[in-house]
């Protein structure tokens, strides 16, 4: 053990209080950040997982047409240098096939499910609902979403994989509708009506999908929609959705369609998790603010108290040095302490806060708060605390280092 | 042991372990500015053991902080062991008074949240010459010599005012400086302590040939110093 840790130790234990103050503090910036940020992350990871789910990582929407300019370069009359003059979009997937077996090939694709939609209107014996059907094969489908496991009567599903004209319906839409499994709707459009039976109700806890949507088979899809060939888009989920940006960028160069990754997709939403993390973050650095000037407080008071003590050490030979890191010591002790006390801490009050209650069925399906703890929360709110209790600290033991002995045993220190 | 050399060899003329010239202090600001040192000149050669007399107020704790380096002269020169201190830096003060010089104050003694062995372990552990163990060997044995041996694990807090006084001399021993600066190291204790105070530090010097400079009230003390300089108003008479 150091001398200087020593002596460190000695002073913070001879001020029980003000230490305990400063470290109830840290403790609470510490613990309080952890739980911040593990519950702003949670809502927006269980966001963002919820629309992975659902849409998928991307998507496949557009064919791109470029109209194309041709110039002569001046002078030479056989050379022609052709420039995109703008990019005109062709709505649609028309070849969906082709697109899903190149799509296939790429790494870090887990799936591809072309989807062919309609707005229709379906009428059950109670009443008559706006909705869209979306057309998908099952084999492919559950690949790139977590259909498969939204569905509230999971025998259904072997239903509507068996057997035609069978329809998955939202739950909300389902209740408008007041239906129940196996009963029959009919859906109609452009004046053209055709029967289908529930096989199963799913339920993703995204309001606009489980009110509007409606799923059947691609085959019963086409037939309806009257669209033989072709696809409105294909969904694609990823081994790593984080590459989604760059996978599509790629895919777009490579298939010359609009390929939508899910960030942008969510744009609005995931920004709305953005400023609120952030405004989190600067609540709780507030808290260690708070951390860092209740130490700052505690050490310039030590100090005023161990004048003598300060002066009687130089006048042994510890250097200006040494009483810096006398002061500095004590404030990494109350830190470490305060780092593990404040991990426990927020380790607890998040995982208090997950057994919350709180329904939400709007953007995403939740009956209790979402906390997602991460060892990175820890690090951060360990080093933002660190950071700041020793920017703090400096101060005063700096003050401590710069007091000259003959001042203090003078009585003239300041 | 170490590198000071038995008394018994009389220091030669010229060995001296401190010298200052000339030395000008002036204390407080403004219209309160005091000249308090007017050209103080002085020299202790090892082996000797000196007293500073005067009234009151005449300069003596003064001229003990910058002797000590504790303080820096406005005007003349401080010699440690030969060497120039007066206009070294920080660094240089602080390990001179580290390696050669004990001091004790004359009225705050002891870190009260350490217990005596720790207080006179301080200075050893700053300077690292000792193992933990020889340090506290060491430490004991001093505590002994100044009659605290059976009170080493008190707190400083615990400790009466001349019990604590004696332990500043012990600390002040430590690290077996060449130079002891005592401020009334005597001040706060009886005729016995006083007495067995004085005693280690008049044996010291002879024994290892540290030069030791007290300043003293008590006229019996001065007069059995080696040397004595009587001071007033800031020179020596
Ligand atoms: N900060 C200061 N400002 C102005 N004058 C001061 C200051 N500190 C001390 N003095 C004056 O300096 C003079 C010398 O003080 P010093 O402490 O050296 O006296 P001393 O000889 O040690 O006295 P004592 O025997 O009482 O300890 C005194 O007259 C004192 O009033
Ligand atoms: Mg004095």
């Amino acid at each position: 053990m150091s001398p200087n840790f020593r002596i460190a130790f000695r002073f913070l234990t001879a001020k029980k209080r003000a230490m305990l103050m400063s470290l109830s503090c840290t403790v609470l910036g510490v613990g309080l950040f952890i739980v911040t940020q593990a519950t702003t992350s949670g809502f927006e990871e269980f966001f963002v997982k919820t629309l992975l789910g659902t849409d998928g990582a991307m998507r496949i929407e557009d064919r791109i047409q470029d109209t194309l300019r041709s110039m002569e370069v001046a002078g030479s009359p056989d050379f022609q240098i052709r420039q995109r003059e703008g990019v005109k979009y062709i709505e649609g997937v028309e070849e969906p096939q082709m697109i899903m077996d190149t799509v296939r090939s790429f790494a870090n694709v887990r799936g591809v499910s072309a989807v062919l939609r309609g707005n229709v209107q379906v009428t059950s014996p109670f009443k008559t609902e706006d909705a869209q059907v979306f057309g998908i094969k099952l084999e492919d489908h559950r690949f790139v979403s977590e259909l498969e496991r939204k569905i509230t009567t999971p025998e259904g599903l072997g239903k509507f994989q068996e057997s035609a004209a069978t329809a998955l319906v939202g739950r909300v839409l389902a209740d408008r509708l007041q239906l129940a499994v196996n009963e029959s709707i009919v859906i109609n459009v452009r004046g053209e009506s055709r029967r289908f039976v529930v096989a199963a109700i799913y339920e993703t806890g995204v309001r606009d999908i489980d009110k509007t949507r409606i799923y059947i088979d691609l085959a019963d899809a086409r037939s309806l929609l009257r669209k033989p060939t072709g696809a409105t888009f294909i969904q694609i989920s990823l081994h790593d959705p984080n590459r989604a940006r760059q996978e599509a960028a790629h895919l777009e160069e490579v298939l010359r369609h609009s390929v939508r990754p899910w960030q942008e997709r969510e744009k609005e939403w995931l920004s709305v998790f953005r400023a609120l993390s952030v405004s989190s973050a600067i609540t709780v650095t507030v808290f260690t603010l708070i951390a860092s000037l209740a130490m700052f407080n505690t050490l310039a008071m030590i100090v005023l108290e161990k004048t003598k003590d300060i002066a009687i050490l130089r006048s042994m030979g510890y250097e200006r040095r040494d009483i810096t890191r006398i002061f500095l010591w004590q404030a990494a002790i109350v830190l470490a302490i305060g780092a593990i006390v404040g991990g426990i801490f927020g380790a607890v009050v998040s995982w208090g806060v997950s057994l919350v209650p709180l329904p939400i069925n709007t953007l995403f399906k939740t009956e209790h708060f979402i906390v997602a703890l991460s060892p990175w929360h820890f690090v951060q709110a360990i080093t933002t605390a660190v950071v700041m209790v020793m920017i703090a600290s400096l101060v005063p033991a700096r003050r401590a280092a710069r007091l000259e002995p003959g001042d203090i045993v003078r009585g003239t220190a300041q | 042991m170490s590198n000071v050399r038995p008394a018994s060899s009389a220091a030669p003329l010229g060995d001296f372990a401190l010298r200052c010239s000339g030395l000008q202090r002036y204390l407080g600001q403004g219209d309160g500015r005091v000249h308090v040192l007017k050209g103080v000149s002085f020299e202790a050669r090892r082996g000797q053991v000196y007293a500073i007399v005067g009234p009151s107020g005449c300069g003596k704790s003064t001229l003990l902080y910058l002797l000590g380096l504790l303080d820096q002269p406005d005007g003349g020169d401080i010699e440690i062991n030969g060497q120039r201190m007066s206009n070294s830096d920080d660094f240089a003060r602080t390990a001179a008074r580290g390696a050669h010089i004990g001091f004790v104050f004359q009225f705050h003694f002891l870190m009260l949240e350490f217990t005596a062995l720790e207080n006179v372990m301080m200075p050893m552990r700053k300077l690292g010459r000792l193992t933990a163990p020889e340090m506290e060997a060491r430490a004991r044995m001093l505590l002994e010599s100044v009659g605290l041996g059976a009170k080493t694990h008190r707190l400083g807090t615990q400790l009466s005012g001349g019990e604590q006084q004696r332990v500043a001399v012990a600390r002040a021993l430590a690290n077996q400086p060449s130079i002891i600066l005592a401020d009334e190291p005597t001040g706060n204790l009886d005729v016995k302590n006083s007495t067995l105070v004085f005693e280690l530090l008049t044996r010291l010097a002879k024994d290892n040939g540290q030069a030791v400079i007290l300043v003293t009230h008590n006229p019996e003390i001065a007069q059995r110093c080696d040397v004595t300089r009587p001071m007033r108003d800031g020179l020596f008479v």
